[in-house]
């Protein structure tokens, strides 16, 4: 049976991932993409990874769409319609050559959930048996991700601050065109615009109530992610997109300005680069007490009290950091009015 | 006895994705991928009983939590996009430069 | 035994909810009636449909989980609704059948934006 709806649902994700190829209306394709993200995560929770999932929904539910519509306000909704009849051929070869890889490479795939393949076989009843002895927590796949591949994650974390870091340079450049003077009628109307713009959807009583209501929550909802992500599905990376979530839910509800003059983008900058700080400082911490990097056992004089200590550590570290590099991406499309 | 309510729930998803790729517009398919969350939510919780998992709820919570803000995001960037460039949908038809706003 | 007859009763209605609802988004002539299709799966639908789990949950976290769902569902989803038709609201879509009687006043109808919140959310709830 889990055959059968995981079949339907990738069904309905290429039809999605075909309407979104095909609409050029760029609006159109931001929703659909939402409901691609939607069907992806259901994908992910059938086959039981459900920390996949999670994130998947943290990011999809909200983030991206809002981002999305950010980037549109900024460049426009409708695709530029752009064909040269070379270059259309030229990727139609490139696609069907790979479609005609993938295709092929599939000969090579086991069957769904075979126990014989080598993925089965090699690290992962490794990492199963050790989990239990070594770092006692239930959830195998944070052990795994915080402590036996830490260096992975660290790597992320660090993809994630050069992708903040990359945007927030993209954003921060002033546009050298539009340098003629402005005329004081002109600056009026851009000024009440500004205003305008500011407010947020204070003018609109029920969402204003209900997403004044809901915030608490949500911020509590991701601290419990963050913290529980060693008992079930959660960790770092989805708390940081929920908590992100929230103050965005204040931004758009309040005005983008507000919820600068809450969190302002020192601060952000400071969680960006602080915590990954904070998750390496962990792994020089443990080379200062004669461990190995980020060998957590050494933290504490239990081996597994170290475990746990170093797990909770850089874990929050991660929230730390998605959470700024997420709000400061969104400011960075919210603050910018137009090119 | 899961299964009548899952696989009730995946009809609508399906029909809720024909809504979103008709349109006619966009606030159809807004309203659609809305109400797809919603029976996200309620296919994630059968499942997760369906399944035995019940501490994947989680999940369900999560998108019942936050699913909404990409609706307010969309009300937003309705008020602050200029008022003549919304009526149709071009998905049908051709996209010409009026539809191009923002500038 | 009696528990899981009624959890089956529930979840069945719940999914026969869902599914007039789903058929009723694709069937109804105008956005704004598609809003009440849609709104029937998500309140009646999710109701009963997670009435019928706890009743299967018993007293757990679980339970606990699912009531918090439902909260949240039942909270958000209207308000997400409602968001939506203001935004319809506001981008001109008219509900149909109503052109006559909206031109009667048209004056108020698309110049008056800044206060047009007043306008979304006598409309629709």
């Amino acid at each position: 049976m889990t055959i059968i709806f995981g079949v339907f649902l990738l069904t309905l994700m290429v039809i999605t991932a075909l309407a979104i190829v095909h609409t050029q209306h760029l609006f159109v394709a931001v929703i659909l993409s939402g409901i691609f993200s939607l069907l992806m995560a259901a994908n992910f929770f059938l086959l039981d990874a459900a920390d996949v999932a999670l994130t998947e929904a943290a990011i999809g539910a909200g983030i991206s769409t809002v981002l999305f519509l950010g980037a549109l306000t900024l460049t426009g909704e409708a695709e530029r319609y752009r064909s040269s009849s070379v270059n259309r051929v030229v990727a139609l070869g490139v696609v069907a050559a790979i479609t005609l890889m993938v295709i092929y490479a599939t000969f090579d795939k086991p069957a769904f959930g075979d126990p014989q393949t080598p993925v089965q076989q090699h690290v992962a009843p490794w990492y199963i048996d050790t989990t239990a002895n070594d770092i006692d927590i239930p959830n195998v796949v944070t052990a795994v991700l915080a402590s036996f591949r830490g260096y992975d994650t660290l790597g992320e974390v660090f993809v994630v601050l050069t992708a903040g870091i990359g945007i927030l340079f993209l954003f921060s450049a002033t546009p050298t065109r539009r340098k003629k003077p402005q005329t004081e009628q002109e600056s009026e109307v851009e000024s009440t615009a500004e205003i305008k713009f500011g407010e947020g959807l204070r003018h609109f009583l029920i969402p204003q109530v209900v997403g004044r209501l809901l915030i608490p929550f949500i911020l509590l909802f991701g601290l419990y992610v963050q913290f529980h992500g060693d008992y079930g599905p959660g960790g770092g990376f989805q708390a940081g997109a929920i908590i992100a979530a929230a103050i965005i839910l204040y931004a758009l509800l309040e005005g983008e300005a507000r919820a600068l003059r809450v969190i302002p983008q020192w601060v952000l900058t400071g969680m960006m680069a602080g915590g990954a700080i904070l998750y390496s400082a962990v792994g020089v911490v443990c080379m200062m007490l004669d461990g190995n990097f980020l060998e957590y056992s050494v933290l504490a004089a239990d081996p597994i009290t170290g475990q746990h200590i170093g797990i909770i550590v850089i874990e929050a570290g991660v929230g730390i950091t998605v959470t700024g590099v997420l709000l400061s991406i969104f400011h960075a499309f919210a603050g910018r009015r137009r090119f | 006895m899961y299964y009548v309510a899952t696989i009730a729930t995946l009809i609508t998803m399906a029909l809720a994705l024909v809504r979103a790729l008709q349109g006619p517009s966009v606030y159809d398919r807004v309203l659609a991928a809305n109400m797809f969350g919603t029976k996200a939510v309620l296919l994630f919780s059968i499942i997760a009983f369906l399944y035995g998992r019940p501490d994947f709820l989680d999940l369900a919570l999560t998108y019942a939590l936050i699913n909404f803000i990409g609706v307010f995001a969309i009300l937003e960037f309705i008020r602050r996009r200029p008022n003549d460039a919304i009526e149709d949908d071009v998905t049908k038809g051709d996209v010409n430069d009026d539809n191009v706003v923002g500038r | 035994m009696a528990l899981d007859i009624a959890s089956w009763v529930l979840l069945s209605m719940g999914g026969l909810f869902v599914f007039i609802g789903g058929v009723g988004v694709l069937r109804m002539p105008d956005f704004y009636t598609r809003i009440h299709a849609s709104s029937l799966t998500d309140t009646m639908g999710a109701i009963l449909i997670i009435l019928g789990i706890m009743l299967q949950a018993g007293a757990s976290l679980a339970a606990i989980k699912l009531a918090m769902i439902l909260l949240f569902l039942l909270i958000t989803s209207p308000t997400a609704t409602n968001a939506l038709a203001s935004a319809a609201l506001l981008a001109g879509v008219r509900p149909c059948g109503t052109d006559p009687v909206m031109s009667a006043d048209k004056g108020i109808d698309l110049d008056t934006n800044a206060d047009a919140g007043s306008l979304g959310e006598g409309k629709d709830t």
